[in-house]
């Protein structure tokens, strides 16, 4: 119930009680949008937005910079790592 | 599906558990006991089993896997008053699946169905609503159920009804509230945890603020993680650093979905339908003081507590139940006596084991039994 589900918003079905039809790998369902939409964020802009999924509802559009930004703390770890890996073989001769 | 796979990468893994080592390694010189880091939300539990995480650890480092699973949590006395509203004539009772198999003191949900109650398992509380629409002769309650993150819907939900005038639509509100029952824990004098995995999708709601105290008075770590095998890891390794450099501070690992000030729209809804109770029963951890909210009297026609005359009865648990001391992280699941013997997820005699984010259940489905015969009680 808590963990939500990924979903891209194809269309707008009611812009005044503001719901959408999302898709979720191939499955489609009409969700409630109220929690995504702002002054900064219209209805309409909600096409095309990936967003997560609660109970029918879109409860966060998810942010892909911050994505690629936590993937990118890992990959950097993961060279640093093998630097390491690398002088310590090579401070053995 | 949008990110699962990125946040699934088995190097990138190995390089978290290699750094979480180092740290562990460095943190456990002149300690006596593990490193306690508790995580709050049902989700991380599920998530931990399903991907056997906890296995990956160094065996310096110990989860405690707390209350945040809101059906695990439900008292006993909460299912009966289900049971006696949807056993009501005329009465359509609507609830998430999850809440279907919990055991009150005579019958579950699904056993009331069996015996002709018209229970109804629904996605959404939107659902609910349009059941009602459809059917204008009968009263249609939805059982609202969970932390902050299913809150707003619920709320949503009402305000929808109000709008459309629906007026045979109500809500049983047994909604809880996240922070008094982590304070509660800190309290405890039974626990000694080191730090805290914060409940992702909690805080996609209510932000990161409230979880300050926690940091400032009580100098515990919490990084608000995601629920992917990668965000786990990143945000234990991220607790363990703040352990390392001696901080205490409120971090955020779930950046993607988690916005610092939470969601406005979504904390209007809540702040305008519900008003906090002065306190709220839970299994297994009694009764915690503003754990729980209920409909504010502008909606008292959408409060089902209000429409109907309800039991509202405590039943205690049974005698060989656990929970509670599990629920706290005193012992583990497969310490419990009855644990995969009286109580399995087909006949679950508590709540834990019904979830498939409660802690029995995951242990029990994703290899419990095998460590249960493995390792020796402490
Ligand atoms: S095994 Fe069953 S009774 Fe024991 S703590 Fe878990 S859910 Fe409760």
């Amino acid at each position: 119930m808590c963990l939500g589900i990924p979903g891209i918003i194809v269309k707008i079905d009611d812009h005044a009680k503001k719901l959408a039809t999302v898709d979720v790998s191939g499955v489609r369902r009409q969700i409630n949008i109220a929690c995504i939409v702002d002054e900064n964020h219209s209805v309409d802009d909600c096409v095309g937005d990936w967003v997560l999924v609660h109970v029918g509802f879109a409860m966060s559009r998810i942010d892909e910079a911050e994505a690629a930004q936590t993937l990118q703390i890992l990959t950097e770890l993961g060279e640093a790592q093998a630097e390491i890996e690398a002088m310590r073989m090579s401070s053995v001769h | 599906m949008k990110y699962a796979d990125e946040f699934r990468d088995r190097e990138k893994a190995q390089v978290l558990i290699r750094e979480i080592d180092k740290l562990a390694a460095s943190i456990r010189v002149g300690r006596t006991r593990p490193i306690q880091i508790m995580e709050v939300c049902g989700g991380h539990t599920h998530s931990i089993f399903r991907y056997g995480l906890e296995g990956m650890l160094p065996e310096s480092i110990e989860l405690v896997h707390g209350p945040g699973c809101p059906v695990c949590v439900l008292p006993m006395g909460r299912v009966d008053d289900c049971i006696s509203i949807a056993e009501r004539e005329g009465v359509i009772f609507t609830t998430f699946g999850d809440a279907m198999r919990v055991p009150g003191s005579k019958k579950s949900l699904l056993q009331a169905k069996a015996t002709g109650a018209d229970v109804r398992m629904v996605y959404s509380p939107m659902d609910a609503l349009t059941i009602a629409r459809k059917n204008p002769d009968r009263e249609v309650v939805f059982f609202g159920l969970g932390f902050e993150t299913t809150m707003p819907s619920t709320a949503l939900t009402v305000l929808q009804a109000e709008a459309e005038g629906i007026r045979n639509f109500s809500v049983f509100c047994n909604h809880i509230t996240i922070v008094p029952t982590i304070k509660a824990i800190l309290d405890s004098p039974d626990l000694h945890l080191d730090g805290f995995l914060g409940p992702g999708h909690v805080s996609m709601v209510i932000g990161t603020a409230p979880y300050e105290f926690i940091a400032e008075f009580y100098k515990r770590p919490m990084v608000v993680a995601g629920f992917e095998p990668l965000d786990v890891l990143q945000s234990i390794w991220m607790v363990l650093q703040q352990i390392s450099q001696g901080r205490a501070e409120i971090e955020n690992q779930y950046a993607r979905i988690v916005p610092t000030a939470g969601n406005a729209a979504a904390l209007a809804a809540v702040t305008r339908v519900y008003e906090l109770r002065e306190f709220f029963e839970w299994r297994g951890l009694g009764s915690i003081d503003h754990s729980g909210v209920r409909l504010r009297e502008a909606y008292a026609a959408y409060d089902a507590e209000r429409k109907f005359a309800i039991p509202n009865l405590k039943i205690a648990d049974p005698k060989s139940c656990q929970c509670g001391e599990v629920l706290k992280g005193i012992i583990k699941p497969w310490q419990c006596k009855v644990f995969g013997t009286a109580c399995t997820p087909e006949v679950p005699l508590g709540a834990l084991m019904v979830s498939t984010e409660g802690a029995c259940s995951a242990y029990y489905q994703y290899g419990g039994i095998k460590r249960q015969k493995t390792m020796v009680p402490a």
